[in-house]
């Protein structure tokens, strides 16, 4: 088992209180598992991301542990967590397009950054990492500027798995990108973790089509909780979780129109993180909310690695 | 009805404008009331400035763009658009429902049954007035800001809305609701052009679509010819690598390139059924298609 993460919770320290944006999250994450990440904005997701490389300023590690190879990860230390970063965690950031330096060339920032982190410089070992995500050498004689969108997003996934690491965390890597080079990029993660360069990926995204793609199982939260986690085809042919399902139903695809099929969204909105309701969150805009609603629900597995948080699944 | 006539767009770059890069090149299509056109490309294939040009944001440096039966000045009262980012649309310092009002001022419009006037457009767009009206854009969601400035071109004699990306900074539950709102006008008899990068979006809510590569029209006809029997290359290759719930990539078969030879070269020789046109993604110069001879390949980046 590679990641484990128990009952996890990391608060946004403002002006007007904590926004509990990660409220007691537990899961495991196997070995070559490729885990996609779910939810609306403001669900928590990107929040997870983070906590599990590096805490900001305004985020504070209230309880939970994360295990990462049987090793417990100081996550709430700064400086001990460097000793991990990058070498067992590793990130690929959402906005790559700004991740890279844009007064150096490539070859001399990667040059500089293995480094500074006390890691041998291998360039033959880079050259083949960057034929393997489809980049020619000359990339690394070039500034970030001349790149194309694409091109820094790719180059940054080769960086940030180039010491190997155990868990790769990807946030967000395709949103900002065109339906093509999504793909390149989305089957290039998939061969990450084919050729054993990741033993396993968490990939954050608010696109359920793309992750279904390459992950083996879906991980769904909403308001700071998790919702729903299954394998990939059970999240999208039988979720169980009724915001599961309204999310799946509210997603248009090729093939459905508007004049035959009308889709529909969620109506209301998430609840505020700063003082959330007690019991289950998704209650107020949830069709199927009962009185037992107003207790919160555990988080159960129900089959072979497919957990709800919802009393009527369990 | 809004036309555009063999529209094309050059812009001038580089240090001193020395160079020319033309965007748009001979791309002609019309908007029809109760119709809504989406338009498709990837980034650089010129679907923003079309439609930026369509709201006389731009001037097009070829061709015309007309609506028809209007007086030039009026053209601004009956072509409105909106865009990608709701919340850079607003000024964060003024509360949201000033947007109305500088509809009301910019157009000398009369003041009298204003507020009403106002609560009918946000009706329309399926909001409550109550919960909008008086609130900073950040007390409001994606979705409602969004939907507050359609029902701010509709205070105008609006007939056809451009909604370029609209829905692309949205999440999921809610953007349907604001497509599902686009069919709504539709059905009321204003012309939608809506300019998106996602298939699987424009298919939903499109009458018609319009394919673009590098500025031209490379496949344009009913959206469901066209997604149902796409011809040109590019089309097909740009469906097939849209991610779609219920089938993955790896179970596709193999597509064979199609072998056969181009046959889109002459420029308005590409129609393959009355409605349903399919053109060189090269503007039919020969010179510049890499494999003139046989299928247009086109390089996906």
């Amino acid at each position: 088992m590679t990641l484990k993460v128990d009952d996890l919770r990391v608060y946004y320290r403002t002006l007007r209180g904590e926004v509990k944006a990660l409220d007691g999250v537990s899961f495991t994450l196997a070995d070559g598992e490729i885990m996609g990440l779910a939810g609306e904005s403001g669900c928590g997701k990107s929040t997870l991301g983070k906590s599990l490389i590096r805490l900001d300023q305004r985020m504070k590690h209230v309880g939970g542990s994360v295990e990462l190879d049987g090793q417990v990860l100081p996550i709430a230390d700064d400086r001990r967590m460097n000793a991990h970063r990058f070498f067992e965690v590793s990130l690929i950031p959402q906005y790559s397009m700004s991740a890279l330096n844009p007064t150096r060339k490539i070859g001399r920032m990667i040059e500089e950054l293995l480094r500074s982190r006390g890691a041998p410089f291998d360039r033959k070992e880079l050259e083949r990492r960057l034929h393997l995500v489809g980049l020619s050498t000359d990339v690394l004689d070039r500034y970030p500027i001349e790149l194309s969108g694409g091109m820094k997003q790719r180059t940054v996934m080769v960086i940030s798995t180039l010491l190997d690491p155990s868990l790769l965390i990807a946030d967000e890597v395709t949103s900002a990108l065109d339906v093509s080079s999504q793909r390149a990029v989305a089957q290039t993660l998939l061969e990450f973790r084919d050729r054993h360069l990741v033993k396993s990926m968490i990939v954050v995204t608010h696109d359920l089509s793309l992750v279904y793609q390459i992950a083996d199982t879906i991980m769904v939260m909403y308001a700071g909780k998790l919702a729903e986690k299954a394998p990939a085809k059970t999240i999208v042919n039988a979720p169980r979780h009724p915001y599961t399902q309204a999310l799946i139903n509210s997603l248009p695809e090729v093939g459905v129109r508007y004049s035959e099929r009308r889709l529909q969204g969620i109506p209301g909105s998430p609840p505020s993180l700063l003082n959330p309701p007690k019991g289950c969150r998704f209650r107020d805009r949830c069709p199927l909310a009962f009185d037992k609603c107003e207790t919160e629900p555990p988080f159960t597995e129900i089959a072979q690695g497919h957990s709800v948080a919802c009393w009527k699944a369990i | 009805m809004l036309k555009l006539d063999k529209v094309g767009k050059t812009y001038r770059i580089g240090a001193f404008g020395g160079q020319e890069l033309r965007a748009v090149h001979d791309v002609s299509f019309q908007v029809n009331p109760g119709e809504v056109v989406s338009l498709i490309g990837e980034s650089g294939s010129g679907k923003s400035t079309i439609g930026k040009m369509v709201l006389r944001l731009l001037p097009p440096s070829a061709g015309a763009i007309t609506l028809d039966g209007t007086p030039e000045a009026d053209y601004y009262r009956h072509v409105q658009g909106v865009f990608q980012d709701p919340f850079s649309s607003y000024n964060p310092i003024f509360k949201a429902d000033r947007v109305f009002e500088m509809v009301r001022q910019g157009f000398g419009l009369p003041s009298q049954d204003w507020r009403e006037k106002v609560e009918a457009a946000l009706r329309s767009v399926r909001l409550d007035p109550g919960a909008v009206l008086g609130k900073y854009p950040h007390q409001l969601s994606g979705g409602q800001l969004q939907r507050m400035l359609i029902a701010r071109a509709l205070l105008l004699e609006l007939k056809v809305l451009v909604a370029d990306e609209i829905i692309s900074m949205l999440d999921a539950s809610t953007r349907i609701d604001v497509l599902n709102l686009l069919g709504e006008l539709r059905e009321r008899g204003l012309g939608i052009l809506f300019i998106t990068h996602d298939l699987s979006l424009g298919n939903y809510v499109s009458d018609r679509t319009v394919v673009l590569y590098k500025g031209r029209m490379v496949e344009t006809g009913r959206t469901d010819r066209v997604f149902g029997d796409p011809r040109h290359p590019y089309t097909r290759r740009l469906l097939a690598s849209v991610p779609q719930l219920h089938r993955k990539w790896s179970e596709e078969e193999e597509q064979p390139e199609p072998e056969a030879e181009c046959l889109f070269h002459a420029p308005g020789e590409g129609w393959v059924e009355p409605d349903h046109f399919v053109g060189c993604a090269f503007g039919g110069e020969q010179d510049e298609c890499p494999r003139a001879a046989e299928a247009v390949v086109i390089p996906l980046r």
